[in-house]
C-alpha cells in the first residue's frame, strides 16, 4: 500500500456511494440492536425491494448514532434525516414516505437542531453514526488512515511524540496522565521488544464509550495504536477487551483482518520500514484487569493481581519489556492530532485539560445516550441542556463519575466545568466517562453500599486492606442502612475508609472508598438520620448526637 | 516458551470424546505457550460449555502448567463457570444505570420466585440467575439478557413474567 493506493481506495469509494440516491443508516451499535435494529434492517430491505427503490438505495449499519434510549435509531443520510423509534412499520413508512416521495416522516423524526447535538463537540465519535462500520474502505474514504500515512513518510517517530505532547492530549482512562510524555517514556525506554497495550477492559458499570467506539469506528482505535507503535519502537500491539462486548469483538477482528488485507498492518507499512501487528486478547470478566499491572499479567496468561509500582509498564511491561498502555479513547484522538494538528486539538477545551470527551449518560435522565463534549464544558449544560433533565421531572440530585472509584458531584457544582481538575476538586474523578444522574429517589446510603459491594467482589485479594478492608466498610453501610449502627460506626467507617485508601497497593483499593468519602462530604445526613441514639457516657437523654461525634 | 509439548498435544483424549480435537486445535494454534491458558479456557468452555475438573487437567498437561496454575486462573476470572449452567440462562445486569432504575426489585422477585440465589439454578435445572456487572446497554435499563436476547425496561412484575415463559415454552423469547 501506498499513498497513492490509499487515496485510490477512497475515490472509489466515494464514487461507489454516489450511484446511489438514498443511504439508509440504520444503528447497529448494541444499544440499538437490543431494541430489534435488526429486524428494522431488514424491513427496510424488504420494503425497499417491493417498491423497486432496492438498487438506488444503500441499507448499512453503522456504529452508535448517540440517542440510545431512543432506538432502533436511522438515519437518510441524502438529507440527514433521523428518525428514532424506528420499528417495521416505522420503516415502511419512511420508505414509502421519504424515500419514494421525498417527505419526510414527522412522526419519528428527531430534531437534530436540539441543544442534545448542537452542545455536543465529535472528534472521536465523528465517524460513529455516519460510515459503515465493517468497511475499512469507508473509514478511508472518511479521511482514515491518512494520519498514519502522513507520520510514516513524512516525520520522525520523535516528531510524533512531540505532536502528542503539544496538543495536550492526556489518557481518558481516567487518570489524565499526559499521553506524550508517556510516549516519550517509552520511546527512551532500552528494550530488544516493545509493546503497545489497547485497554478496553472498560469495567466500570455504567460505562459505554469505549465499547460504542470500537463497535463504531474499530479502525480509528488500530490507526492510532499503529502511529503509537511508529512512534515508541514496537512492533507488536494487543487490544485488551471484556469478553462481555461479542459485537465489538467481533468487529475488531475483522478490521485487523481488513486493515491486513490491503496492508495496512502487516510488513512495511506504506513501503516504509515500520512493520505493525495487532492482536486480540479477550478478558475474563475481573473489573481488576483494568489496572494496568493486572491487565498485562492477564495477557500473559496469568491471574490478573497487580504488582506494585514502580517499576512502571513504559519501563518494564508486558514480559517485562517497555509497554505503552492507552485507553481506547485516548488511541482513538491520536489520528485527527495527526492530520489537524496539535494547535488544532489544544484549541479545544479547557488549557490543562486539552480536547473533548466521551460520557456515556445513564441512570434518571431522558436523553440517555453517548455524547462527546468539550472538556470544560459545565455540568448544567450536560445534565440539562444534553441530558435534557431527569427522567420524570423529578429533582435532580447528584451525578456520579468515575464509576467505583469516583464520587457524586451534587447539584451545589453543577456549574462546574467538566475537566480533570475541577472534578478532583469536589472529590469525583473524570473516570473513564460515565456519568449517572441520580435524582430525589435515590437513597445515598444505598449507591455507595452498591459501589462497596462491587469493590468487594472485584477485589484481587492480594494485599489485605482491600480484601478484609472492603468486607469490613460493606459490613459497616450495611448497618448503617438498617438503621443498627451508631455514631462509633460512622466514626469507625470514616477511620476504616482512610485506611484502606491510603494503604491498598493499587488503585481498586486506594478508590474503592471515594464512593463512601464522597456521599458523606455531600450527603452526611442521610448517614446521620439512620443512626441509631449515640451510647456515650455524657448524657443518656437523647441530646443532640452531633455534639458527641466531634 | 516450551515448544516441545507438541507431542502431548496429538494424543487425543481417552475417553474417545471429539470434542477434544477441537479443544486440541486452539492448542496447536497457540503452539501449547502457557501464556495462551486464557485463550485456552475461553475454547475450552465455548466448546464444553463449562469446565470440570478433567478438562483443567488435560489443559494443564497440554500447555505444561501445573493444575494449580490452571484452577488458579479459571477460578480468579468470573467468565469462567465450574459448574454446568442450566438450559436458560437469565443474567440480570446490576451496573450502575440498572441500578439506579431498580434493579435491587427485580432481583428479590426473580430470586423469589426461583426459589434460588443470583449465581445459582434453579432445583430443576431450568434456568441459571446470573449477575452481570454491565452489559451496556445502559439506555434500556433496567435490562436482562435472556438466553442472548436483551430484554430492556424490565420490572419486578413482568421479569418474572419473562421467566414463566421459558419455563413453560422452553422456546425462544421474542425481545
Amino acid at each position: 500500500m501506498t499513498i497513492e493506493e490509499l487515496r485510490e481506495v477512497a475515490e472509489k469509494e466515494l464514487l461507489r456511494q454516489k450511484k446511489f440516491s438514498h443511504r439508509v443508516l440504520y444503528c447497529s451499535a448494541a444499544g440499538c440492536i437490543s431494541c430489534g435494529s435488526n429486524a428494522t434492517k431488514e424491513a427496510f430491505r424488504k420494503s425497499l425491494k417491493e417498491s423497486g427503490c432496492d438498487k438506488e438505495t444503500e441499507v448499512l449499519g453503522t456504529g452508535c448514532m448517540g440517542l440510545c434510549g431512543q432506538g432502533p435509531l436511522v438515519k437518510v443520510d441524502s438529507d440527514s434525516a433521523l428518525y428514532e423509534r424506528v420499528d417495521e412499520k416505522a420503516a415502511q413508512r419512511i420508505v414509502r414516505e421519504h424515500i419514494v416521495a421525498g417527505k419526510r416522516v414527522t412522526d419519528n423524526l428527531v430534531d437534530t437542531s436540539s441543544p442534545f447535538f448542537s452542545s455536543q463537540k465529535k472528534i472521536v465519535l465523528e465517524n460513529c453514526g455516519k460510515i459503515n462500520a465493517e468497511s475499512v474502505e469507508e473509514y478511508i474514504a472518511a479521511g482514515g488512515y491518512e494520519a498514519l500515512a502522513k507520520a510514516l513518510t513524512e516525520r520522525q517517530p520523535i516528531e510524533v511524540i512531540e505532536a502528542v505532547r503539544k496538543s495536550g492530549l492526556r489518557g481518558r482512562g481516567g487518570a489524565g496522565y499526559p499521553t506524550g510524555l508517556k510516549w516519550g517514556i517509552v520511546h527512551k525506554a532500552k528494550g530488544e521488544q516493545k509493546y503497545v497495550i489497547c485497554n478496553a477492559d472498560e469495567g466500570d458499570p455504567g460505562a459505554f464509550m469505549d465499547r460504542s467506539v470500537l463497535e463504531g469506528d474499530p479502525h480509528r482505535v488500530l490507526e492510532g495504536m499503529a502511529i503509537a507503535g511508529y512512534a515508541v519502537g514496537a512492533n507488536q500491539g494487543f487490544i485488551y477487551i471484556r469478553a462481555e462486548y461479542p459485537l465489538a469483538i467481533e468487529r475488531l477482528k475483522l478490521a485487523i483482518k481488513q486493515a491486513e488485507r490491503i496492508g495496512l498492518l502487516g510488513n512495511r507499512i506504506f513501503e516504509s520500514q515500520f512493520s505493525f501487528r495487532i492482536d486480540l486478547r479477550i478478558g475474563a470478566g475481573a473489573f481488576v484487569c483494568g489496572e494496568e499491572t493486572a491487565l498485562l499479567r492477564s495477557i500473559e496468561g496469568r491471574r490478573g493481581r497487580p504488582r506494585p509500582r514502580p517499576p512502571y509498564p513504559s519501563e518494564r511491561g508486558l514480559w517485562g519489556m517497555p509497554t505503552l498502555i492507552n485507553n481506547v479513547e485516548t488511541y482513538a484522538n491520536i489520528a485527527p492530532i495527526i492530520v489537524r494538528g496539535s494547535d488544532w486539538f489544544a484549541s479545544i477545551g479547557t488549557p490543562k485539560s486539552a480536547g473533548t470527551k466521551v460520557f456515556a449518560l445513564a441512570g434518571n435522565i431522558k436523553n440517555t445516550g453517548l455524547i462527546e463534549v468539550p472538556m470544560g464544558i459545565p455540568l448544567r449544560t450536560i445534565i440539562f441542556d444534553i441530558g435534557g433533565g431527569t427522567s420524570d421531572g423529578t429533582e435532580f440530585k447528584a451525578a456520579q463519575t468515575g464509576g467505583p472509584s469516583g464520587g457524586c458531584i451534587p447539584k451545589e457544582f453543577l456549574d462546574l466545568p467538566v475537566d480533570y481538575e475541577s472534578l478532583a476538586t469536589v472529590g469525583s474523578i473524570m473516570g473513564s466517562g460515565g456519568l449517572i444522574v441520580m435524582d430525589s429517589t435515590s437513597n445515598m446510603v444505598e449507591v455507595a453500599k452498591y459501589f462497596m459491594e462491587f469493590c468487594k467482589d472485584e477485589s484481587c485479594g492480594k494485599c489485605i486492606p482491600c480484601r478484609v478492608g472492603t468486607v469490613h466498610i460493606h459490613g459497616l453501610l450495611n448497618k448503617i442502612s438498617q438503621g443498627k449502627a451508631t455514631r462509633d460506626d460512622l466514626a469507625l467507617l470514616e477511620e476504616l475508609c482512610n485506611t484502606v485508601a491510603r494503604t491498598s497497593l493499587c488503585g481498586l483499593g486506594q478508590s474503592a472508598p471515594n464512593p463512601v468519602f464522597s456521599t458523606l462530604r455531600y450527603f452526611r445526613d442521610e448517614y446521620e438520620r439512620l443512626l441509631t441514639e449515640p451510647v456515650t457516657f455524657i448524657s443518656s437523654s437523647g441530646g443532640n448526637g452531633k455534639a458527641a461525634q466531634s | 516458551m516450551s515448544q516441545q509439548s507438541s507431542s502431548t498435544v496429538k494424543a487425543a483424549h481417552p475417553s474417545g470424546d471429539n470434542r477434544f480435537k477441537l479443544l486440541d486445535r486452539t492448542i496447536t494454534k497457540y503452539q501449547s505457550r502457557g501464556n495462551a491458558l486464557i485463550e485456552v479456557l475461553h475454547a475450552a468452555q465455548g466448546i464444553f460449555g463449562f469446565l470440570e475438573n478433567d478438562l483443567l487437567i488435560y489443559i494443564a498437561r497440554a500447555l505444561r502448567l501445573p493444575t494449580s496454575t490452571v484452577y488458579g486462573v479459571a477460578t480468579f476470572y468470573h467468565f469462567f463457570r465450574l459448574k454446568p449452567k442450566g438450559e436458560h440462562t437469565f443474567v440480570l445486569c446490576m451496573g450502575t444505570a440498572c441500578y439506579v432504575k431498580g434493579a435491587e426489585g427485580i432481583q428479590k422477585s426473580v430470586e423469589e420466585y426461583c426459589k434460588c440465589k443470583l449465581g445459582e439454578t434453579t432445583a430443576d435445572n431450568k434456568i441459571s440467575l446470573i449477575q452481570a456487572r454491565c452489559v451496556g446497554s445502559c439506555g434500556l435499563a433496567p435490562v436482562a439478557v435472556i438466553d442472548d436476547n436483551v430484554a430492556g425496561k424490565l420490572t419486578p412484575d413482568n421479569a418474572v413474567d419473562r421467566i414463566k415463559r421459558l419455563q413453560e415454552h422452553a422456546a425462544e423469547v421474542s425481545v
